[in-house]
């Protein structure tokens, strides 16, 4: 069977300045893949080039059998791959149950989407209690889960979430990354996870990626990539 | 101190008329500050050019009526033609720079100002034409207080204020435009086509232009000039209401029109008018630099 995200020789630049250089990378329908790496190394730029957001790529990349290398970021997002992008994306000055409904702005099944609304609030009580609220007083960790839950809205097939941890306070990234684990399994996303981490991803992922400057070292199973020596020396200080 | 002499009725009724004349003239303000509110919330940008794209659609409804149309036909097609033209301006002139430096947009703005005005004056003259007013002198709902197009023109930008608040509160293509305006790059993962939402504001900027300056044309008669002070009073509106809030440019719009008024006939006199406008913006951005209605964006570190 092929696989629902099937990338070849992707390489990726932001102006002159070459990022990625030629990589390949395979996600499996209803697989977590976890793509590791130092800072600098491509993992966000891999995310963006999937995209097509903010960087020039070539290579070609195959979303479910279609070519998307040469899709439009908005068209991308509507064959139903969900970004939640570093920095969260946070819409500051709306609420937050209109970030929440911003995700599903393309969507026409009114009722679908009340539902998906009063999931996410289960997912993520803390947005129930601050629905009203302006995102931009949200903390962290609430606009994290914001991030995840208005990509959500949209009924990705394919998620991509770049570093969901990032500078949040370690209870906080047990708690998403417990919600991820649910959101994978019931709600059937694939996941592509970018992620500094790699204690901590490779216990959600299925698969891993390991990236230095821009190029595939290593990939595997989690196992294998835990039990791999460069990754154990370099990614979880063993 | 001595005691204010009584009140005349005649002198009440004097500063009713002066009160009820500013409501009137600040529901055009009102309606002008909603249009730069409009293009302010799709792009954070303020157009200098809207006074004189309102002026040039109400020369286009003028064309229409010598042509014979009915007033309210007249209306809705300039309304229809004013959208297009503006989110045509968008697209030609606008979206062109989105990455060119600050003030070479202000100077395109300014650029279209100039432009708008002298296309008016060349295809339409420069002389002053009289333009109708859609309610007629002796309608039911005037009285001695206000004419009919005085309580025309409140009614009308009232029934703006409602359908543009619906629009963005309560529509997901609203929503969305808000959303394109405040994080772009955030919109675009989520499948928001911005560019196409920013001609939608234009355009809509451009409509609600067009019926701000059918309502004026009719008290300060049809010429090229005849935005430039009102585009002044609709900045004041704007800035006091809130810029980036429609209730608030309504609301700052009626502050302005009878403050204008009453500080005009009791205190400075009409040739000192318009420096009313240039105090009330620079005392409300002291005391309340986002406005009476006005947001301040808090982000959390």
């Amino acid at each position: 069977m092929s696989a629902m995200l099937e990338i070849r020789g992707l390489k990726a630049s932001y102006g002159s300045t070459a990022v990625l250089h030629g990589i390949d990378l395979d996600i499996d329908e209803g697989q977590v893949t976890a793509l590791l790496g130092a800072n600098g190394a491509g993992k966000t730029t891999t995310l963006r080039a999937i995209c097509q957001f903010q960087v020039s790529t070539s290579g070609t990349m195959l979303f479910k059998g279609e070519r998307i290398d040469g899709k439009s970021t908005e068209q991308t997002a509507k064959l139903g791959v969900g970004h939640v992008p570093d920095g969260r994306g946070t819409f500051l000055g709306l609420s937050t149950e209109e970030n929440l409904r911003l995700g599903a702005h393309a969507r026409g099944d009114k009722r679908a989407v009340a539902d998906d609304l009063e999931r996410m609030y289960s997912y993520f009580p803390k947005l129930q209690e601050r629905r009203a609220q302006q995102a931009g007083t949200l903390s962290g960790g609430e606009q994290q889960m914001l991030a995840i839950g208005r990509a959500l809205m949209a009924r990705p097939t394919l998620l991509l979430l770049d570093e969901p941890s990032f500078g949040l306070a370690p209870l906080i990234v047990k708690d998403i990354f417990s919600i991820m684990r649910r959101i994978n399994k019931e709600q059937k996303v694939s996941i592509l996870l970018v992620e500094q981490n790699a204690r901590l991803a490779l216990e959600l992922a299925h698969t891993a990626y390991l990236l230095e400057t821009g190029r595939v070292v290593h990939h595997g199973s989690s196992e294998d990539m835990r039990s791999n020596d460069a990754v154990r020396r370099a990614y979880l200080g063993e | 101190m001595r005691c204010a002499a009584p009140i005349s009725e005649n002198e009440l009724e004097t500063f009713l008329q002066q009160l009820f004349a500013g409501l009137s003239t600040g529901g055009i303000y009102a309606a002008l500050a909603l249009a730069l509110v409009m293009i302010y919330q799709a792009t954070h940008q303020v157009n200098f050019a809207q006074g004189e794209m309102a002026m040039f659609s109400t020369f286009l409804a003028w064309t229409l009526i010598q042509a014979g149309l009915p007033y309210w036909l007249t209306f809705f097609v300039t309304v229809a033609i004013s959208f297009v033209i503006a989110a045509g301006v968008e697209f030609a002139i606008i979206r062109p720079l989105h990455n060119a430096p600050e003030l070479a947009i202000v100077v395109a703005f300014i650029g279209l100002l100039v432009i708008f005005h002298s296309l008016a004056s060349w295809i339409f003259g420069s002389t002053i034409k009289e333009f109708p007013s859609p309610f007629p002198k002796d309608a039911w709902f005037g009285s001695k207080l206000m004419s009919p197009h005085q309580v025309g023109t409140i009614f009308v930008s009232l029934c703006l204020v409602a359908v543009l608040f619906s629009f963005f509160r309560f529509t997901t293509l609203g929503l969305s435009m808000r959303a394109a305006a405040q994080n772009p790059g955030s919109s675009r993962l989520l499948g928001i086509h911005v560019g196409r939402m920013l001609m939608l504001g234009w355009g809509l900027a451009g409509a609600i232009g067009a019926v701000a300056g059918m309502l004026v044309a009719p008290v300060v008669f049809l010429d090229p000039g005849m935005m430039s002070g009102v585009l002044l009073y609709a900045f004041a509106a704007a800035l006091i209401g809130g810029i980036d809030n429609p209730a608030g440019a309504i609301l700052g719009g009626f502050i302005v029109g009878v403050l204008e008024n009453l500080i005009g006939s009791y205190i400075v006199g009409t040739e000192l008018k318009l420096s009313v406008a240039l105090v009330l913006i620079v005392g409300v951005l002291i005391v309340r630099p986002a406005g009476l209605l006005g947001r301040t964006i808090v982000q959390r570190v």
